[in-house]
């Protein structure tokens, strides 16, 4: 990531040391994991010890200490979508990945997230894939739908 | 847009705005929540924005995009005013024929009708149909009516008058009075009265005080606090303000999560649109009182909606509770006063500003006032929001407004209150949405998330979801609720799997209990009562997993 676009971040919130989520939540979105590197500068630039930003870092699963595959795929654990059987789609979605909740292949080609709630319940269970979703989905469906990514 | 500076001036504002509004003329309103975003919703609006401008109609007909209906079951919701023809799961290829058949020959399209499951009648108004007739919308209701986009929509249906009477009309102890007398108590799940809390942040000593919008909604399966703040910001901002002119307070905090993109905008365009009308920044319309909102986008796990974690986080540190000797309305962000609400509290406070203390304890029970957002979810037909009046039975919510269990099947338990509620089995459907007697029977209401189970569903399974849920979100800080919660799942998961040994049961008991009095914060507190709960009602259940390495509900050997 082009130590530009980290300034740039940065100074957008003034160097306030508060805005420290933030500020890791858009380098987060702009290059989809955090290096160490990053988080470095990070520390230097709003003066907050390192420590602090690796205890925030590492709290929070929506931030990634490793490289992130080239498509999200997210399936919803709630309790309306559990109840209407998303493991099952876990499972789909590990036969045709070979990865499981919080990993990512080897290629990089998919990155599996279960998240806790969409709010759309009624399309429960639900798959979101790159930003799109797939409401009431099968499991065999699931397979499909992963097939048609490269 | 120039500022407003009296209220005269505020009501000659909406004056104009309803004198340029023609009642009579067709307006089309388009349903753009979450559902029925994920179902199409967007397809839908370009095809009726096409089509309007295809056949010229741009002056005769208004096209408006809503925040959520609620009835996200049969999304994409269309709703053709001055009418009020409601259409169900409209695609774009229905918007031709709803423009030349409805809006301009006046006639009803019956395919797209809502057919009633029972009587198979057709049914035209959305008011009529029974899974918005028998609710109480007194919050939700204008979602269907305003483009959460536009001040003047909520102006028109007389927006922010409930804040020029408190500025100009009330004394700050007089707007602390009605809500004490109104009894509000807050939504977000402990029901502790809003009027206290206001109190006890305005008689804090220190001079800054803040005052906060929790709408973090981290609960799986509540979308409803979504529901309102996208799709009618002005009014949680409204009753924000209001609280603030209360309790003395110059900056509020909405607290939110970064992954609600439309809520996010619809904050930021409410936040942008208050200003510039006067009614938010410095000298609100000309009374001297000043109040300026700050928007902190958090990450939101679980346990960054309980208060003490949730003003860490606005400080930018880790979202950790902390021991609440001293109250955070004491002492909270910064260690200044910090009053913090949830979204629907929040939304309650105009209208009982308007129509004043006594109408609102009018509706409800004897210690629960008003209505109740409830998201209903999980094996039901009608999955939704919701809203009735306290006191409503949950068979009432289940049946006449969710529509019964799909596939014939029989409910077997209803899951209140999220990850912190509890599990009840059907022979106490008659319990009423109150805070007392849904605590009770263990399934506190919590923020009025609903998940009905059919008989399918396995009741141990249930409470092992539930705490592998909260393993991953309790914050680790604190022992008991940490090494409590896992060795409690590992406990479940054993018997889930047909490990169960005799004894399980009590020491489920035994753990739950040290975890519920030993924790920091309500987490720990709650997070035994999905476990209690099962086994209080579902004992049989546990038993057969354990001695009959049985799965009852699946009829399955384990």
């Amino acid at each position: 990531m082009d130590n530009n676009k980290i300034d740039k971040i940065i100074n957008k919130y003034q160097g306030d040391a508060s805005s420290l989520i933030q500020v890791l939540l858009e380098i987060q979105r702009e290059n989809r994991w955090l290096p160490k590197e990053v988080l470095e500068k990070v520390s230097k630039k709003l003066k907050v010890p390192l420590s602090q930003i690796q205890h925030i870092a590492t709290f929070y699963k929506a931030f990634s200490l490793v490289p992130r595959g080239r498509h999200e795929i997210n399936v919803c654990t709630g309790t309306a979508c559990h109840v209407r059987g998303s493991s099952r789609i876990l499972d789909a979605v590990h036969r045709t990945t070979g990865v499981g909740p919080g990993e990512t292949d080897s290629d990089l080609k998919f990155s599996l997230e279960t998240c806790n709630c969409l709010g759309c319940c009624a399309l429960g269970p639900v798959m979101v894939v790159d930003g799109k979703h797939h409401g009431k989905i099968a499991p065999a469906k699931a397979e499909d739908v992963l097939k048609n990514y490269d | 847009m120039p500022g407003i500076n009296s209220p005269a001036e505020l009501e000659e504002l909406r004056k104009d705005i309803l004198l340029k509004r023609d009642p009579n003329k067709p307006c089309i309103t388009l349903c753009s929540g979450t559902a029925c975003q994920a179902t199409g919703s967007e397809k839908v609006a370009a095809a009726i924005e096409q089509e309007i401008e295809k056949q010229g109609l741009e002056a005769e007909i208004d096209f408006r995009r809503t925040g959520c209906h609620g009835f996200c079951e049969k999304g994409p919701i269309v709703v053709i005013y001055p009418e009020e023809i409601c259409y169900l799961q409209v695609q774009p290829d229905d918007v031709e024929e709803i423009v030349s058949q409805t809006i301009l020959a006046k006639k009803v399209i019956d395919r797209l009708l809502y057919v009633d499951p029972i009587t198979g009648e057709k049914i035209v108004h959305e008011s009529e149909i029974p899974f918005y007739k028998n609710q109480m919308r007194l919050l939700i209701g204008n979602n269907t009516k305003i483009d959460p986009k536009s001040i003047d929509d909520y102006l028109a249906l007389g927006g922010y008058s409930a804040l020029s009477k408190s500025l100009f009309e009330m004394t700050p102890e007089q707007v602390l009075e009605e809500i004490k007398k109104a009894n509000l108590r807050g939504r977000g799940g402990g029901g502790f009265p809003a009027g206290m809390k206001w109190e006890t942040t305005r008689n804090a000593p220190e001079e800054v005080k803040y005052v906060i919008v929790n709408a973090h909604e981290g609960e799986p399966g509540a979308f409803m606090d979504r529901a309102l703040f996208t799709g009618n910001p002005h009014s949680v901002l409204e009753g924000l303000i209001i609280g603030a002119y209360a309790i003395g307070s110059h900056q509020g905090y909405i607290y939110t999560r970064h992954d609600t993109p439309q809520l996010i905008d619809n904050i930021a365009i409410a936040l942008t649109q208050a200003k510039e009308y006067g009614l938010l920044g410095e000298n609100i319309l000309g009374s001297g009182f000043s109040f300026n909102v700050e928007v902190h986008l958090d990450i939101g796990i679980f346990v960054s909606g309980e208060s003490s974690a949730l003003m860490k986080a606005i400080e930018g540190r880790t979202p950790e509770p902390r021991p609440k000797y001293i109250h955070t309305s004491v002492s909270g962000i910064w260690e200044k006063p910090s009053n913090l609400n949830n979204v629907e509290t929040w939304a309650n406070v105009p209208p009982i500003i308007n129509r004043g203390s006594e109408w609102f304890s009018s509706i409800g029970t004897e210690q629960s006032k008003g209505t109740k957002l409830i998201s209903l979810a999980g094996n039901i037909s009608n999955t939704g929001v919701v809203e009735v009046p306290m006191g409503t039975s949950l068979r009432k919510v289940i049946y006449d407004i969710g529509g019964g269990i799909p596939n014939g099947k029989k409910v077997k338990a209803v899951h209140i209150g999220g990850p912190l509620g509890g599990s009840i089995p059907e022979s106490l459907l008659d319990t009423p949405v109150d805070f007392d007697e849904l605590a009770k029977v263990g399934a506190p209401m919590g923020a009025g998330g609903m998940i009905i189970m059919d008989e399918d569903t396995c009741m141990v399974d249930v409470a092992r979801y539930f705490l592998n849920f909260l393993t991953d979100e309790s914050c680790g800080k604190c022992v008991p609720c940490r090494e409590g919660i896992r060795q409690m799942l590992k406990i479940l998961t054993n018997i889930t799997e047909g490990s169960g040994k005799e004894g399980d049961i009590e020491l489920l008991e035994e753990l739950s209990e040290v975890t519920r009095d030993a924790s920091l914060c309500a987490l720990g507190g709650g997070a035994s009562n999905p476990v209690l709960t099962t086994i209080r009602y579902f004992r049989d259940e546990y038993e057969a997993h354990i001695k009959e390495k049985k799965h009852p509900a699946k009829k399955q050997e384990l």
